[in-house]
């Protein structure tokens, strides 16, 4: 069972492989069509901005590889933003894997921006209940619900915090930075996904 | 929503944990590593480390100590000192650091804020603020790793706040330089004042004695977070009963 974190050129990268690690996971970090293809689990780590994430992949020509992944595939924060169709943030085309867009908190409603800190996340099935907890989160846009939301949180509006798409999950927070709740959820990808 | 942070500082000197007093005659207080996991085992939201060395003597951290803290602990943590270039910045956070924070280099260059967070994103991107009054007047120094280098800028602090937004900074740390480990509370009307023209996180230090500075400057000021060295380093207070006296005065916090 091997994890293929896509080298997307973020800068948490070993923050990500470290925290699958600790999950008894074998790990590579890489650009390799055939080594992300065959792996039994994908995650697409997000740091830096939609743009940054989406030029990345665009050189490594892994666009359409990772539209075509049919395992399990998880995308954080960035990560998330660019399984959409859109990114407000420097308006980038995203993968279009997921539909709809990526907006901007607005901080006229009260709220800092960008969010930064620990917020509580809450899942709506009962499946997902014992997952509700504090995550970290550092970012200025994000998902609106929809029907693909799994969890949610609060910053001036509700907003996804988890989202999946057939096989494609997507987290706003950054588990790899959220003490035991991002283990447990890890745990969860890994082993109920 | 987003819960109010709790931050342990941590001055680093020589590869050491070191706390001074109103910035001078620091003392050793353990090793990096052990107090990193400590305090993150004890509820820590996230934690700062700042290279009182490196700012003072021109050199960038020593990377060593940050990948080992990347190593053992799985909150954020941010680091500060001697990071004066896009090199430097990159070099801290590919070692495993989420965010790093500047202060005399933003002075000298503002525009380096502006570089920092279009390459690694606003929230990569905290500028720290040392400030002392002069003459009732709130001012920004620089340099103040260190007794001796430490000195006062034109710079009036609010002007910089305004600045420092606009250039794209994700963060600011407002510290104010007279409580520095005097014990006595955050300075509340230097918060009060700065957070009304400050639609970013912001973050008070200095001058965290007891659980009650805390609950006062989350009652009285919007800040998001409190950073603080003494109270945690001398075992007079862990962060979780500080969280627990929190939680009792109805902030929201994550315990």
């Amino acid at each position: 069972m091997t994890v293929a974190i896509i080298d997307c050129g973020g800068a948490n990268l070993r923050s990500v492989q470290k925290a699958v690690e600790i999950q008894d996971m074998k790990v590579v970090i890489t650009k390799d069509k055939n080594t992300i293809s065959n792996a039994s689990f994908v995650i697409l780590p997000g740091v830096g901005s939609a743009k940054s994430v989406m030029n990345n992949l665009q050189d490594s020509n892994l666009i359409e590889t990772i539209k075509e992944l049919t395992m399990p595939v998880l995308g954080i924060c960035i990560g998330m933003h660019v399984l959409f169709d859109y990114s407000a943030e420097h308006n980038t085309e995203c993968l279009g894997i997921v539909s709809g867009n990526i907006k901007k908190f607005d901080s006229k409603y009260t709220v800092k921006v960008p969010q930064m800190g620990w917020n509580k996340v809450t899942f709506d099935q009962e499946k997902f209940k014992a997952l509700d907890n504090y995550y970290y989160f550092a970012n200025s846009y994000y998902s609106q619900i929809s029907d693909l939301t799994l969890g949610s949180a609060e910053h001036s509006e509700s907003f996804a915090a988890v989202i999946q798409k057939d096989n494609f999950l997507g987290c706003q927070f950054h588990p790899e930075k959220s003490s035991f709740a991002g283990k447990k959820f890890l745990y969860h990808f890994f082993n109920a996904s | 929503m987003i819960t109010k942070r709790i931050i342990p500082c941590l001055d680093v000197k020589e590869g050491k944990v070191v706390k001074g007093v109103q910035f001078k005659n620091h003392k050793i207080v353990g090793s990096i590593i052990d107090l990193a996991q400590k305090y993150s085992n004890d509820g820590a939201d996230e934690l700062v480390f700042y290279d009182i060395s490196a700012s003072t003597e021109g050199s960038i951290v020593d990377k060593e100590w940050v990948s080992k803290i990347a190593e053992v602990i799985n909150i954020p943590f941010c680091v500060a000192g001697g990071i004066k270039s896009i090199e430097d910045a990159r070099q801290i956070l590919n070692l495993g650091a989420d965010k790093i924070s500047i202060n005399t280099p933003a002075l000298n260059d503002p525009q380096l804020i502006q570089i920092l967070s279009n390459e690694f994103g606003s929230q990569c991107v905290v500028i720290g603020m040392d400030i002392k009054l002069i003459d009732g007047q709130a001012y920004l120094f620089a340099k103040t790793g260190s007794e001796k280098t430490a000195f006062a800028t034109n710079i009036k602090a609010d002007d910089w706040m305004i600045k420092v937004q606009e250039l794209g900074a994700g963060e600011v740390v407002i510290n104010a330089m007279g409580q520095d480990g005097v014990k006595n509370g955050y300075d509340i009307e230097l918060l009060k004042s700065l957070g009304s023209i400050c639609s970013i996180p912001m973050i008070a230090s200095g001058g965290a004695g007891e659980p009650q500075h805390f609950i006062d400057v989350f009652k009285q000021t919007n800040v998001d977070g409190a950073l603080a060295a003494t109270i945690f380093h001398r075992n007079e207070y862990s962060i979780n009963q500080v969280k627990k006296e929190l939680q009792a005065n109805n902030i929201n916090i994550r315990i």
